[in-house]
């Protein structure tokens, strides 16, 4: 018997916030392919797995500093991006939906195979950008680390943000998804629009693995429970809204954080509760927060 | 000079032939009506011309052959297609739509200029770019699509039944514009057109089109006096 202090239920409350930052970037990667092409894309965790353990050679064989690794891993992550669509998803284009998929699922396979063959299966722990030591906010205690990894989410969501909403080339992928006749005829190359989809998708999922890979530990599979956790995500906010997917992802960073804490056994609880709450969305409310308001935006 | 020529184009959809040979020419400045009745192949002939079916035979615009080419780089070479249903991006605000409609071009101060040309055209638009597009009446949203069209400055302008679904008001005002675009920028103009009384009395020109095939080509004038174009078409 042990008794929940509003002090730690707010710590819980903000660590949480924390990996729901993380999440919330990996289901917006998914979000953003989802538009593009009404297709999950269930290779995006072992994507940014491999993009992670770029970053982790770049630190530990060639001794670059991470605020420097942080940048080149995100440029290599879009370029990898690219040239995977380039290859693997445009020779399907205009296919359908469940060919797209069993694609993405050779991609997963693919992927996680070429990281264990590349930097092998033993549990490798990442050196992390931030310090662990605690700072009260009002005699709440959070980590360093905590406010670090929300704060590069945050910035990086921010920037997709801006992207879409105010530069020329984000309202054609914009476009490009939705409307790809009327796109093609203003003269948008849509099927470029999708491979640069692909690039800032992979580029954003690079960061969620970059920001978590130093508390839960790197090899090939670490990303895989992530990836359900941002399904989870994607699916509560709707998996057609960017919004909500960031919305999604922190209310199911802070949803886990109390189901691992105070439930008995909690954390081998986690996996089987974003899975409920996937089940949960799709039987009650399929378009999740903003699946609905997105179509008829006013 | 035509600026628009047709030879002998053919196109499928799969399996099923659309166009079966088609020749016609647009002469630069000019208005041109293609008629005919519903699946006679009038979509299909503009989407031959903008690259989004493909064609076979020659097309002939301002001295290059178009066909086959793709939809992105016709639209370079200055063709706007308003498809069929106007393709308005709904989810996009007004504005965003319109600067879709340069989206290809690069030279800042032509766009702004052409901006304020296709306002004279529809200066409702002015007051209402932040409006989603989505909220427009099915009359507005043809303006827009036609509004965007306008911003990539094009030499031909292809208009897919820009009649369809609007009431007789609406679609008198749509015409009188289309008109005065082509009186006043010199703009060459291609429109498909159910509504042949309409059509024919914007249109210095006319086509007819009868599955996959040209029937009837003609004057204006000369057309509307024909028999069995009255007969079919006019509904004498």
């Amino acid at each position: 018997m042990y008794l929940v202090t509003l002090t730690d239920f707010l710590q819980q409350v903000v660590s949480g916030i924390a990996s729901g930052g993380v999440y919330a970037s990996l289901a917006l990667a998914l979000v953003l392919i989802y538009r593009a092409m009404d297709v999950a894309n269930f290779a995006q965790g072992e994507m940014a797995m491999f993009s992670t353990f770029i970053s982790y050679t770049l630190i530990t064989s060639f001794n670059l500093p991470f605020y420097v690794v942080f940048p080149v891993t995100i440029a290599i992550a879009f370029a990898g991006g690219v040239v995977i669509e380039r290859i693997m998803i445009r020779p399907f284009e205009g296919k359908s939906v469940i060919t797209l998929v069993v694609v993405t699922l050779a991609l997963f396979y693919l992927t996680n195979g070429m990281a264990g063959l590349i930097f092998g299966y033993i549990l490798k722990s990442f050196p992390s950008p931030f310090s662990s030591a605690p700072i009260s906010f009002g005699g709440i205690f959070v980590t360093v680390q905590d406010v670090g990894v929300l704060g590069v989410c945050l910035v990086i969501l921010g920037l997709v943000y801006v992207f879409f909403r105010f530069t020329k080339v984000g309202l054609a992928m914009r476009a490009a998804a939705l409307y790809p006749e009327s796109s093609r005829l203003v003269g948008v190359r849509v099927s470029w629009m999708l491979a640069l989809g692909w690039g800032l998708a992979s580029a954003v999922g690079a960061t969620a693995g970059m920001m978590i890979a130093p508390i839960t530990f790197l090899d090939p599979y670490f990303m895989q429970p992530i990836l359900l956790f941002a399904f989870a995500a994607a699916v509560l906010g709707g998996i057609e809204s960017p919004l909500g997917a960031v919305i999604g992802g922190l209310t199911v960073g802070v949803l886990l954080a109390l189901v691992g804490s105070y439930l008995p056994a909690g954390q081998n609880l986690r996996l089987p509760f974003a899975l409920v709450i996937i089940v949960a969305v799709l039987l009650f409310r399929p378009a999740g927060f903003l699946g609905q308001a997105t179509v008829r935006r006013v | 000079m035509a600026l628009l020529e047709l030879n002998e184009v053919q196109a499928s959809y799969g399996s099923i032939r659309a166009l079966h040979g088609v020749s016609l020419k647009v002469e630069e400045g000019s208005i041109v009506a293609l008629l005919g009745a519903n699946g006679a192949g009038k979509t299909t002939t503009l989407r031959a011309i903008s690259g989004m079916v493909r064609a076979s035979g020659e097309i002939r615009f301002a001295g290059h052959d178009i066909a086959g080419r793709q939809p992105e780089d016709v639209a370079r070479l200055g063709i706007a297609h308003v498809p069929s249903g106007r393709g308005t991006m709904t989810q996009l605000t007004v504005w965003e739509n319109l600067q879709m409609g340069a989206y290809i071009r690069r030279d800042r101060d032509r766009i702004k200029a052409d901006y304020e040309r296709t306002m004279r055209y529809f200066p409702w638009i002015r007051s209402r770019k932040d409006q989603v597009a989505a909220t427009l009446s099915g009359g507005e949203q043809q303006m827009l699509a036609i509004a965007r069209a306008l911003m990539l400055n094009p030499k031909l302008l292809l208009l897919d039944e820009p009649s369809l679904g609007l009431a007789p008001i609406v679609i008198r005002d749509i015409f009188e514009i289309v008109k005065a675009i082509n009186r006043d920028d010199g703009t060459t103009i291609l429109v498909v057109e159910q509504n042949a009384n309409l059509a024919l009395r914007a249109a210095e020109r006319a086509y007819v089109l009868e599955v996959g095939r040209v029937t009837l080509s003609g004057s204006s004038a000369e057309l509307a006096g024909n028999e069995s174009i009255r007969k079919s078409y006019l509904g004498d």
